[in-house]
């Protein structure tokens, strides 16, 4: 039964980092950068969703579509200043560009919320009992991978079978030849952010409907967990980011149940090195040839 | 062809020269400003620190601009270096009475340590490519911090204790200490009681050697052959060089260098965590290198320096000081990499673009 619970809550968690890590892997394969803003963006997806419940008094599904809109445009505005001027710019340099911002979206919530850690009250509170009451689940976690199978899903038919889908995959597989068959890559560019910022909202959410302490760098460990979920799955893969956020939860929840609590991100890490070594592009990456 | 390089090499050197000399004029100034008394103590408390950080970016250069891989966790080897220089130092404290020796013996010790770390670390790592390679460098970081948050050492007249305590279990007790033992490092709460022999010109001399290393490593045969393999590594493989070898042997001096740092930087407190050493020291340290120049020495001092005492000096503003740091950093990165606004400067500057072309 022990067994079951850890698992259950390793799950759990571990669809809050494949929800995060399928923003990064979105906007990874098709900008080529490593987004470190993106963990921020949660933080601030939290606290716009803390804030309308607690001062305005909306109920806390409207929260959340309130703090994903928020977030979307925050996306799309910091996409515009910030990383569309450096299209054509060595990675490194949008790599900083990147930390500049996640620094200023700190400071920035440092600044309006101050740094106490706020508590923040589960969207759906209670749990059901299994087996006369020795597993117990609660709503949230039910709620927090059932959230995360539907946006995969989502996802997944979004870049199947749509046009701004299919043009994402072309734009990720070759932004030249993406724009001489008449797709606007900014266009396309600057939607991946956008959806990846809202996603970042809703991870958000669920990720302090199980971790209620909300602070000025919440986002920015889970941020680091989900890019290690995305590349663990192989970056650019949607099934990937959703297998890789789930294994990564379930290892952590599991290291830190059975061998020690203060190692279980290291043995999250040592897996991953594992992983890599074995596999060098992630457990669902492609290899890309390289052309001499 | 020939006339051209020995063009080169004298602007190397000359380069070069200057990166030395301006170093040691500034060592001279803040000499003689501390020694006239015209330093705030506040001030005097950022030299070794800016020394340490100094030269963390000039090591986190040779990887990041001259080997051309990102590495997100090099904080990580500046932790080996600082705990081992900490226990070195202290377990020595009764043996070697000259603080001068003693800071020496522990960044030797740093350096040797980090440098196995980075040996060990570079097996896998340096098989990678791109961000795989970044991502792996970061997990080391995470999992050194880690490891040292769970380590207990103890010294006596029997000799150094260690325990590991991974379930946060076991005391400073289990060390079995005998009465005239003291504890170095209690797991989480880190290096307590350090004595503070760290100096500003063990941070000069420090900045000197590395400097040394560095910029004769990069003239060398073997610097030659990593800078081929960072401008491109299919055609340096199919010249014959030995692309593990020398990545191997960059990546070593790099670690083995920010482990010097670490040593330093950890006889400079009397209470030192690991968690210090976590992914945002690397961040930065990364930040110094970027701002500086990829490859360029002398942009790594500048901005290291620069960018250190920025924050310090800004105190005033207290709060909004990283929010204006953040700012600078994206408009400094805008500025610099924007085509438009580098048109614009070339245009202003009309040597600017001669010059990289040069460089390229």
């Amino acid at each position: 039964m022990e067994f079951l619970s850890y698992l259950i809550s390793g799950i759990s968690l571990g669809s809050v980092y494949a929800i995060i890590a399928l923003g990064y892997t979105m906007v990874y394969g098709i900008a080529k950068m490593l987004n470190f803003a993106h963990g921020d963006v949660i933080m601030i997806g939290g606290y716009i969703s803390y804030i309308t419940i607690s001062s305005l008094g909306v109920p806390g599904w409207l929260s959340v579509i309130i703090a994903m809109a928020v977030c979307t445009v925050l996306g799309i505005i910091i996409e515009g200043l910030a990383y569309k001027p450096l299209r054509s710019a060595p990675s490194l340099a949008v790599l900083i560009t990147a930390i500049g911002v996640s620094y200023f979206l700190q400071n920035s919530a440092l600044l309006i919320w101050g740094a106490n850690p706020k508590t923040y009250s589960p969207l759906v509170n209670g749990n059901i009992k299994l087996f006369e009451g020795e597993l117990t689940i609660s709503y949230v976690s039910l709620l927090t991978v059932v959230a995360c199978i539907i946006i995969m899903v989502v996802l997944m038919l979004f870049t199947s079978k749509t046009k701004m889908g299919k043009a994402m995959r072309a734009c990720s597989e070759d932004k030249g030849a993406a724009q001489l068959m008449g797709i606007n890559v900014n266009l396309t560019i600057s939607v991946t952010f956008a959806i990846g910022s809202a996603l970042a909202a809703i991870a958000g959410v669920l990720l302090l409907s199980s971790y209620p302490s909300l602070m000025p760098t919440t986002g920015s460990m889970p941020g680091i967990k989900a890019f290690t979920a995305a590349v663990f799955g192989g970056i650019g893969s949607i099934p990937g980011a959703f297998l890789g956020g789930v294994l990564l939860g379930v290892i952590e929840s599991f290291a830190s149940a059975y061998i020690s609590t203060q190692l279980a991100n290291s043995i999250v890490f040592a897996v991953l090195i594992i992983v890599l070594l074995v596999r060098p592009t992630g457990l669902l990456g492609k290899r890309i040839q390289e052309k001499v | 062809m020939s006339k051209a390089k020995g063009l080169n090499l004298k602007k190397g050197t000359v380069r070069n020269a200057a990166t030395y000399s301006i170093v040691i004029a500034a060592y001279v100034i803040i000499t003689i400003l501390s020694s006239t008394g015209s330093l705030k103590r506040s001030t005097q408390g950022l030299l070794v620190p800016v020394c340490c950080y100094i030269v963390m970016a000039l090591s986190l250069n040779l990887t990041v601009g001259v080997l051309g891989e990102l590495s997100l966790g090099h904080a990580g080897f500046m932790s080996i270096g600082a705990f081992t220089g900490v226990i070195v130092s202290m377990s020595l404290s009764a043996v070697i009475p000259s603080a001068g020796l003693r800071i020496f013996i522990a960044i030797v010790a740093g350096m040797i340590i980090a440098a196995f770390a980075g040996f060990l670390i570079g097996i896998p790592v340096l098989k990678l490519r791109g961000d795989y390679l970044a991502i792996v460098t970061l997990a080391f970081g995470e999992i050194i911090k880690e490891l040292i948050n769970c380590l207990l050492v103890g010294i006596d007249e029997n000799g150094l204790h260690f325990i590991f305590n991974p379930t946060g279990s076991k005391t400073v007790e289990d060390l079995a200490l005998s009465e005239t033992g003291k504890v170095i490092i209690k797991g989480a709460q880190g290096a307590t009681g350090t004595q503070t022999i760290a100096n500003f010109t063990a941070g000069f001399i420090l900045i000197l050697v590395t400097l040394f290393i560095i910029l004769n490593f990069v003239d060398s045969r073997t610097g030659r052959a990593v800078l081929a393999i960072r401008d491109n590594r299919i055609a340096a493989e199919s010249c014959g060089i030995n692309i593990t070898k020398y990545k191997m042997i960059a990546f070593v001096i790099s670690a083995s260098i920010a482990g010097a740092a670490g040593a330093l930087y950890g006889m400079n407190y009397s209470n030192l965590t690991s968690t210090k050493f976590d992914f945002n020291t690397s961040i930065l340290v990364l930040v110094f290198v970027v701002l500086g120049g990829l490859g360029n020495m002398l942009g790594s001092i500048i901005a290291a320096t620069v960018l250190y005492v920025l924050p310090e000096a800004l105190r005033e503003f207290s709060s909004y000081r990283m929010l204006m740091y953040a700012i600078v950093l994206i408009l400094v990165m805008l500025a610099t990499n924007n085509p438009k606004v580098k048109n614009l400067l070339s245009k202003v500057i009309p040597t600017r673009k001669k010059k990289e072309g040069a460089r390229k």
